[in-house]
């Protein structure tokens, strides 16, 4: 099912997402509708062209692909399913997140997973193909975030200044042959090992199928873990303790 | 109507431009469809858009556009100007009447130059004389209100959503090679006619998305130097700053951007040792400039426009290019609006600033 959402407002769009009978949909011609299939648990939807932002907001199982670029905001505290972008991100991208998966080939704004976080059977993950924005996984506290770098030379900064300000949970691989970025006293940062990149290979081997990326392309550089640091980080910033 | 602290909006704007580099005419209407697709940023309290190289007719006059609340303000404030300017033409700004634009003021427009031989008495230079005449007005003539006083240009600006009040304005009959534009989204002032933006002094102008936190200590430094913030909103200090670092200071605009949106020490002890130590001294000489909290914005001025986001990037701010067209808006979709099929897009650092001029410079024509 085809839905051509040219002069059509948020609103109406939305209303035909969610009536539609069926399962499959394509929305043609997207310009900057916000909210589109927020909170939806049961649809495969394919964008073309530029959703506006909160796209996927509060997402509860749907599975989302944008053929273009995705705003500000992408799926802003979503539950569960995926939001799959092929071009790249604006900021704040899986912001407080805490399920499903968010998959960019292209790179991703300021603050991409702020405030992710897990819970029980709910485990987030986000996997960017090119660079991040400043504080990426800002007062992150849980779930994993992968940052790949592709198509970056080898020395340079793909995660921008303020990486992992306030981390408290969670995991940040990012994918260099030296980090040449300034990380925060509340995060650790150790080359990843075996049982590491053992944890997200699946993550790896899904955005390769994705988006048609060569694996052997990606083994090419060694990981980085960024994980909190669990040296009482918060020391003196309340109170003494 | 709800006082300050009763009521809570949560903020938005919605800011575009379209900049020319080969001075090439650009319908008003452009920009005014561009906004349409980020409708829900702005809500209803405040339109406005900026055109440059609209009046080549009048191109070495200075154009004032004014708000009046009557004729009494009107034949007031006429006295002055008459008395301060010669006036090569004057009318009523030509408007659509709509249903969505009410409770309009008087609005009119005057090609102005000084009267030579007050200029010569009052020892100013012709801009500072400009700026002292407009801020006179603004201050002691209550119910008349300059909202435009560049040559060569002309802000338009309404209370109403910002397609409605193009609209209103019949922007798709003004041709220039740069237009900025602004959907408000009022926060923490009530939505008027003067206080939507741009705001404008001589040829620069502003819009801003955004709430500045840094507004007394910036209000508080600019007013020693003869502005007066009458306004109480944010963006009017913006455009004083600039005014002020600009025509006055004479800093370049890089220079400008390293005050307002200065790098965090932090940020500033990385880079080169040459680099370091003119950041530390634009930091140190105008601490007060600093302007905190987030912003993004769009400068525009003769011959060139600057796009800046606050160093925290708390604003979004997306850069497309198409052959000598620059687009810039809050949103990827307003751009892809105007151009479909971009060369290029992205969204600049926090404190980055993006600067385009017209090729081969301003073209005065004579």
């Amino acid at each position: 099912m085809v839905i051509d959402s040219k002069n059509l407002d948020f609103q109406e769009l939305n209303r035909r997402i969610k009536t539609c009978e069926s399962l499959d949909i394509t929305v043609s011609g997207c310009l900057g509708q916000r909210f589109l299939a927020a909170g939806l648990k049961d649809k495969n939807i394919t964008i073309e062209g530029t959703p506006g932002n909160a796209l996927g907001a509060y997402l509860h199982g749907a599975n989302l692909t944008v053929i273009g670029n995705a705003q500000d905001a992408t799926g802003d505290t979503m539950n569960d399913g995926s939001i799959v972008v092929y071009g790249s991100t604006g900021d704040t991208c899986g912001y407080a997140m805490r399920g499903g998966s968010i998959y960019i080939r292209g790179n991703a704004g300021y603050r991409a997973g702020i405030h992710m976080k897990a819970y029980h059977d709910k485990f987030p993950v986000m996997v960017i193909g090119g660079k991040a924005g400043s504080f990426l996984g800002e007062y992150q506290a849980g779930g994993v975030i992968i940052v790949l770098g592709l198509g970056s030379a080898e020395n340079e900064n793909i995660v921008s200044n303020f990486c992992g300000t306030g981390m408290h949970g969670g995991t940040i691989y990012i994918r260099a042959k030296t980090l040449n970025a300034k990380f925060p006293p509340q995060v650790r940062v150790r080359e990843a090992e075996k049982e590491d990149l053992a944890k997200i290979n699946t993550y790896i081997d899904k955005f390769c199928m994705l988006f048609s990326v060569p694996r052997n392309t990606i083994d090419d550089r060694p990981f980085w873990v960024l994980t909190p640091n669990t040296d009482n980080p918060y020391k003196q910033l309340y109170v003494q303790n | 109507m709800k006082k300050e602290g009763e009521i809570r909006i949560p903020s938005g704007c919605a800011i575009a431009g379209v900049f020319a580099k080969d001075g090439k005419n650009i319908n008003g209407g452009l920009i005014v469809r561009a906004m349409t697709t980020m409708h829900e940023r702005s809500n209803g309290l405040g339109g406005g858009f900026a055109g440059y190289g609209i009046y080549p007719q009048y191109k070495d006059l200075y154009a004032l556009h004014v708000f009046y609340d009557n004729m009494t303000a009107r034949s007031e404030c006429e006295k002055f100007i008459d008395e301060m300017f010669e006036i090569v033409n004057l009318s009523k700004i030509p408007i659509r009447k709509s249903p969505k634009i009410t409770d309009e003021p008087l609005i009119w427009r005057y090609f102005v130059t000084p009267h030579q031989n007050k200029l010569a008495d009052s020892q100013l230079d012709e801009k500072e004389y400009m700026v002292r005449c407009v801020i006179r007005i603004n201050t002691k003539y209550t119910g008349s209100y300059v909202f435009s006083c560049g040559k060569n240009m002309g802000v338009f600006k309404a209370v109403g959503y910002p397609e409605d009040v193009g609209e209103f304005y019949r922007l798709d009959e003004y041709e220039g090679y740069s237009w900025t534009a602004h959907g408000r989204y009022p926060t923490n002032t009530p939505g008027w006619w003067g206080g939507a933006h741009p705001f404008s002094m001589l040829d620069y102008s502003i819009v801003h998305n955004g709430e500045i936190s840094s507004y007394d200590a910036n209000r508080r430094f600019i007013e020693m130097f003869g502005y007066k913030c009458t306004l109480l909103t944010d963006t009017e200090v913006i455009t004083y700053i600039i005014d002020f670092l600009l025509r006055h200071e004479k800093l370049t605009l890089e220079e400008t951007a390293a005050v307002i949106a200065a790098p965090f020490w932090d940020t500033i002890e990385r880079k080169t040792p040459d680099e370091a130590a003119r950041y530390k001294y634009l930091r140190n000489v105008f601490s007060s400039l600093l302007i905190t909290g987030p912003f993004s914005i769009l400068l525009g001025f003769e011959g060139g426009m600057m796009a800046l986001n606050d160093r925290l990037k708390l604003r979004s701010m997306v850069v497309g290019e198409k052959g000598d067209m620059t687009y810039f808006a809050s949103e990827e979709c307003a751009i892809r609006m105007m151009e479909p099929n971009v060369d290029n897009l992205w969204s600049p650092r926090g404190g980055e600033p993006v600067i385009v001029r017209l090729n081969g410079g301003v073209n005065h024509g004579n």
